[in-house]
């Protein structure tokens, strides 16, 4: 490893920690998912630093995509999708729902 | 109380742990099966990925166990969530740019996920990573369009081909009198599209499942709701 790698891996580590330190301070559902997704993107990046390219194509698409789409899923199945306050139960990104509209 | 037997749970684990770990001498004896590997896999497996060679021809029945742990995980969390809500299709669709984004960035998904697939014992990657994004792909559009469905059918008769053939080709490898899931076939050409044998066949049987049994999944839990 040359000392540009390390100092990436450094930066690396220091961000997937802050990531993952904010994934437990953080109030919104959403933002923690999103924060733990980061941290397996960090992982994966740091998997490409230390020439593993086979676990870090997994890690981008198991822990970086899918397991975060499925915490975000399950976010929106035990009814804790908010953004802003407001509860949207709708499909994701979608702005509203029809029954807010017979509201 | 309650937290003093924690503490001393806790710190009892820490203690044995550690002293097991302390009497144990690593590094010695020297593990010889890495340079083995690394020095013999071209020529017994012909895949110029010496990753997919461990999995599937020196560890293939590793990989049989993984994909029969992801079946159970996907076939239980079916099971708790096989009940549809009654809104179904009833949400709105999503706006503008994720439908025409939906819908433009599906071959490209789908020519990725096949490219990772069959070329998973030449480059990096491989069934499973092709597989998830066969399964984004898939999704993909069911996110854009709430109301449409996958065929659930269609779905697990993929799944349980593609698992069969995994299996079968072990079992053809055994009729022949080579060990279960021994690489068959191997040609003497290396780094060509059609090379490694039977390992690409493993792979792409790995694919389909993992592909369409997270697709499943995905389309499950994004179609039910609770009832709050």
């Amino acid at each position: 490893m040359g000392e540009l790698e390390i100092w990436i891996a450094l930066l690396l580590g220091l961000m997937m920690l802050s990531a993952a330190i904010l994934v437990l301070l953080v109030k919104n559902h959403i933002a923690a998912v999103a924060a733990a997704s980061v941290v397996s993107l960090g992982l994966a990046l740091l998997f490409v630093l230390m020439r593993a390219p086979d676990v870090a194509m997994t890690e981008a698409a198991v822990g970086a995509g899918l397991s975060s789409l499925i915490l975000a899923l399950a976010v929106k199945r035990l009814g804790l999708w908010r953004i802003e306050g407001k509860i949207t139960r709708s499909s994701l990104l979608a702005t509203n729902t029809r029954r807010e509209k017979d509201a | 109380m309650r937290n003093l037997t924690g503490l001393l749970f806790a710190g009892g684990l820490g203690f044995m742990l550690l002293s097991i770990a302390i009497n144990l001498d690593f590094g010695t004896p020297t593990m010889l099966i890495g340079g083995a590997i690394q020095s013999k896999a071209l020529q017994e497996t012909g895949a110029t990925n010496i990753v997919t060679s461990v999995v599937l021809g020196y560890r293939g029945i590793d990989t049989l166990g993984e994909l029969s742990i992801l079946f159970a995980a996907a076939a239980s969390a079916g099971l708790i969530l096989g009940r549809r809500h009654t809104t179904a299709g009833t949400q709105t669709a999503g706006g503008f740019v994720l439908r025409h984004g939906g819908s433009m960035l599906f071959p490209l998904l789908m020519t990725i996920g096949f490219y990772i697939i069959f070329h998973g014992h030449l480059s990096p990657g491989g069934g499973f990573q092709g597989g998830v994004i066969l399964a984004a792909a898939f999704f993909l559009p069911l996110l854009a369009r709430p109301g449409a469905q996958l065929h659930h059918g269609t779905l697990s008769l993929i799944e349980g081909f593609a698992g069969a053939s995994f299996v079968l080709i072990g079992l053809i490898a055994l009729q022949q009198g080579k060990a279960f899931l021994q690489p068959m076939l191997i040609q003497d050409t290396l780094g060509v599209l059609l090379s490694a044998g039977t390992l690409p066949l493993l792979y792409l049987a790995v694919g389909l499942k993992v592909g369409a049994e997270l697709a499943s999944l995905l389309s499950h839990l994004a179609q039910t709701e609770s009832d709050v």
